[in-house]
């Protein structure tokens, strides 16, 4: 089966509705980072505290607020853990230091005191299997319940194994009547001295601000540092003018998600960076194998323009272009819609990035080398003169086609634009 | 079958080999293979489950203690030496970036003492530089190579009384560690595996070491079990096992109440000093209340043992000789500066300088299981839904490719588990994009060998053009991402360098596999045929 066989499309004379869609994407993202006064960094970034806390049922979220209000200034979001399970993501951003490094515990005590059933017993919902243990013993004893310290060990594991596997909430202590090792006898004992609390904490970050912009500048140095070795890396392979074409178009991408993630109202946490790199490296990927493919016809066929040999260049590679972004989409997507809300942010940066880095190569990073090559030949018709030595350039390797032709004395000035043009990206 | 097929081939076999090897190594029962399955990959906290803490030691503090323990003893020295002064005092840095900014300023020293002051300071304070003010003052700055030498002493120190706490609460497979940073070298990074919930861990280290005085009721036993089964499996009421301090692969354990006698928040003041035999030991003074009480206690119980516990650790177990009110010793130290550790512990809190926590990250075990369940569903979807499609738009050649993924993904896993590396989310994330890279490359060729056939040629040249021609493709997109992915491990913090890290194993076995694997499997099917009409592609 095939899909596409010797297409022949016309992608680069179609460009400007699709760089125009480009520019009004980019000014609706820079457009809303205005407005919104940068990206919505996440607590990885801006410093702050976020408690994830699973509940048996989903509380009113003005309780929620409620139980807060006057102690700490929070944002609460409802989200699904996995199997459903009702979450609510309590953040913080206190800069306080003493504020911050109290705020777990105050969120759970706020909790505790407005949704908590205590009474004086022990919470089944928290803690580990030592501590149960040692809560159990001496009741345990007492009921005349004979056990060795490695069954209670045992069972103590078992049931907060049980817990693990059941999200971390034990909603009913008869639910522990499965678990292996709990007797009618000992369930009774459980019942006297423990409870589930109706909530559960399963997640805390608590970032320190001064940690956070550190994160922050580093994030921001690495997507640079990463574009500029790329840079470096293609114009060795290739030119310089197509090192810069890619860069500006991987440049693109990235401007646009960020501003897709400010639209969505998404947070940009350190997961997120990583898939933005990501990202970075597949359209680069991309654009490379849309140069690759210029730079081989380009040996073949010199005597054509560069307008139709792009073109021609993109019509080869289409199915290949559509088959691998179609596929890594399928992946991506597949993490989007399954992957759980931990990698939420990750694939929808994925999701974004492969769809506007396929087209970024065909409508971005192709244009500018015909932009190019227009400008050279611009500038070339007013200077008559006889042709440069090209043997002075190298023999092997591809140049862009103006170059061979260009007059000697513009032989600096492209590569002072293409530095200008590098400059601009950074 | 060519010679040359048949060595590649061999090369696969051995690489497949010591991939599964390293996954699963050895087993010899279903037991034992998810055994080791378990020991060779290594799941980072945010799958496990666990705590993750950011440190910054606050040097200044040690700075300041220093400098206060030399301008005691210049007090005394100066005495001695019948040098007068009208005033001695330091500075107070407040940060971390000002700690070796420490600097003690003596007044009102007489111009006529002025050469004995300066041999006594030079003599006796060769941690500091001496320069005068003017005739009668004068200013100590530290060396820098001293400073340097108490920034480093008291990371050490920090670390291991850290390690020492958490081992006391017998957190298996804890780490204390630098974070590794260039820019950040006062900052520790604990990881706690299994525990969900750090603020009795942070309360702990904030903490004075945790000394009771314990009655003894039963030992010492050789063993844990050797306790239990003196009870029969049964721990008397009120009662608790507590093992003594390792010394010399020798362990013993205690049976001793688990209400102490007098605490470690009892005691009012600790030093260390050398006693009988010239053996170190830790003096200690108790407070008015915890005196009287350890007083009623030791007059009732002349001839009994009482342990001495220290974090969970028995340091030794005394007979009561007589009655003890406020003062005691703890003897059976091995060294001055075991004896010195636990008198600083007791008296100012555990840790020389003070700590602030930057970061904090729990995951609790179910929020983990729970990552690692929709991961794998994600990832495993994501294949099924790639390879499919492979076999039906590639048919026969899709199975080449579909080889070279699940190969791919072999070589990943047990590369992570030779490197020791640890697999995070963001890791899998990488494993999931590494997918995607080889998928790519496996249509590049194929589309590539498409091309030719129609371009007239016969199948072993249209095949041999389509992997060299693609060849450079893949090696340009792939050092690429590889450039980026160096960056990241450089700038990136933890979990993005395990990113980085996943994705540069798999690229690199992703070039092995598409190209060389998946060639010598076309090689294989093309081998010894010298007309072939038609390629399943």
């Amino acid at each position: 089966m095939e899909l596409f066989r010797n297409t022949n499309y016309d992608f680069l004379g179609k460009k400007w509705p699709f760089i125009i869609l480009s520019l009004i994407l980019t000014a609706a993202g820079l457009v809303s980072l205005a407005l919104k006064g940068g990206p919505r960094y996440g607590i990885d970034f801006k410093g702050g505290a976020l408690v994830t806390v699973a509940f048996a049922e989903r509380p009113p979220v003005d309780k929620v607020r409620a139980a807060l209000a006057g102690k700490l200034p929070v944002d609460v979001q409802e989200v699904y853990g996995s199997a459903g399970a009702p979450q609510d993501i309590i953040g913080t951003d206190v800069r306080d230091d003493v504020a911050l490094q109290a705020a777990r515990q105050t969120i759970v005590d706020s909790l505790t005191a407005t949704f908590g059933k205590a009474n004086g017993k022990y919470n089944l919902d928290a803690g580990g299997a030592d501590a149960l243990a040692d809560k159990l013993r001496d009741p345990l004893q007492a009921a005349s319940v004979p056990m060795s310290d490695q069954q209670l060990h045992d069972l103590a594991r078992n049931i907060i194994d049980y817990r693990t596997q059941h999200s971390g909430m034990i909603r009913n202590l008869d639910e522990l009547r499965s678990v292996p090792g709990v007797t009618p006898q000992i369930l009774n004992v459980l019942k006297q001295v423990t409870y589930p609390e109706p909530f559960a904490v399963v997640k805390t970050e608590v970032v320190g601000p001064k940690i956070g912009a550190e994160l922050q500048r580093k994030a921001i140095l690495a997507v640079l540092y990463a574009l500029g070795g790329m840079l470096v890396y293609i114009a060795f392979r290739f030119e310089w003018i197509y090192g810069a074409a890619a860069v500006i178009a991987v440049f693109h991408d990235t401007i646009i998600t960020i501003g897709l993630f400010s639209l969505f109202n998404k947070e940009i946490s350190l997961t997120v960076v990583a898939a933005l790199l990501t990202l970075v490296g597949y359209s680069m990927n991309d654009t490379i194998v849309t140069f690759d493919r210029i730079r081989e016809n380009l040996k073949l066929h010199r005597r054509e323009g560069l307008e139709p040999l792009i073109n021609l260049s993109v019509n080869q590679t289409l199915s290949r272009t559509v088959l691998t972004s179609g596929l890594t989409l399928l992946t991506a997507l597949a993490l989007f819609l399954f992957g759980g809300q931990v990698l939420n942010g990750f694939s929808f940066a994925l999701v974004c990035g492969i769809i506007v880095g396929t087209y970024s190569s065909v409508f971005v990073a192709s244009p500018i080398l015909i932009f190019w090559h227009n400008f050279l030949e611009g500038r070339k018709r007013p200077m008559a003169g006889p042709p440069p030595s090209a043997s002075k350039e190298p023999a092997s390797g591809p140049r862009p086609p103006a170059a061979p032709k260009a007059p000697k004395e513009s032989k600096t000035t492209p590569k002072e634009n293409a530095r200008r043009g590098t400059a601009k990206v950074k | 079958m060519t010679r040359n097929i048949k060595i590649k081939a061999g090369i696969i076999v051995v690489v497949i080999l010591v991939c599964i090897y390293g996954i699963i190594g050895l087993p010899k029962s279903k037991n034992e293979l998810v055994a080791n399955w378990k020991k060779n990959i290594h799941l980072g906290l945010d799958l496990s489950g666990g705590t993750q803490l950011v440190m910054e030691v606050q040097l200044q503090d040690a700075f300041k203690a220093f400098a206060d323990n030399t301008i005691d003893r210049m007090k005394d020295e100066f005495k001695k030496d019948n040098i007068d002064f009208s005033d001695i005092n330091r500075n107070d840095p407040q940060t971390l970036a000002d700690a070796d900014k420490i600097e003690i300023d003596i007044k009102g020293v007489p111009v006529t003492k002025s050469s004995a002051f300066r041999s006594t300071v030079n003599d006796t304070f060769p941690e500091w530089v001496l320069i005068a003010l003017n005739s009668s003052d004068y200013r100590l700055t530290m060396k820098p190579t001293e400073a340097l030498k108490l920034k480093q002493d008291t990371m050490t120190q920090t670390m291991g009384t850290i390690e020492r706490k958490i081992n006391g609460l017998g957190l298996a497979e804890s780490s204390v560690q630098p974070t590794g940073r260039s820019d950040a070298e006062a900052d520790l990074l604990v990881q706690l595996p299994g525990v969900d919930d750090p603020a009795h861990v942070k309360q702990l280290l904030q903490t004075q070491a945790v000394l009771e005085w314990a009655e003894v009721k039963d030992g010492p036993f050789g063993s844990r079990e050797e306790a239990l089964s003196k009870h029969g499996g049964i721990l008397p009421l009120n009662t608790k096992l507590v093992p003594t301090v390792l010394r010399g692969g020798q362990q013993s354990w205690y049976l001793v109440s688990r209400t102490p006698i007098v605490r470690g928040t009892d005691i009012r003041d600790a030093h260390a000093s050398q006693g009988e035999l010239n053996r170190w030991e830790t003096n200690f003074v108790l407070t008015q209340d915890a005196a009287k009480k350890f007083e009623r206690y030791t007059e009732a119980n002349i001839g009994n043992r009482a342990a001495i516990v220290v974090d969970g650790q028995v340091i030794s177990a005394p007979t009561i000789q007589s009655r003890i009110s406020d003062t005691g010793r703890i003897t059976g130290a091995a060294s001055q500066e075991e004896a010195a550790d636990l008198a600083l512990n007791l008296r100012a809190g555990s840790l020389p300088a003070s700590v602030h926590y930057s970061e904090e990250r729990t995951v609790g075990p179910s929020l983990g299981a729970d990552s690692i369940r929709e991961g794998l569903r994600a990832g495993l979807a994501g294949l099924v839904a790639v390879v499919l499609f492979m076999l039906f738009y590639y048919r026969r050649s899709g199975i080449n490719a579909t080889l070279a993924l699940v190969l791919n993904a072999i070589i990943l896993i047990a590369a992570l588990s030779y490197f020791d590396a640890t697999l995070t989310l963001p890791g899998i994330a990488g494993v999931i994009l590494t997918i995607g890279m080889a998928v790519d490359s496996n249509v590049l060729i194929f589309e590539r060998i498409r091309e030719e056939l129609r371009a007239g040629k016969a199948v072993v040249a249209a095949v041999d053009a389509g992997f060299s021609k693609a060849f450079l493709t893949i090696i340009d997109t792939h050092v690429t991402t590889v450039v980026s992915c160096a960056f990241l491990f450089i700038f990136g913090t933890g979990p993005v360098k395990g990113f980085a890290v996943t994705l540069v194993i798999g690229l690199i076995a992703n070039i092995f596999t598409a190209i060389f694997v998946s060639k010598t499997i076309f090689d294989f099917e093309l081998a010894g045929k010298r007309q072939v009409a038609a390629l399943s592609i």
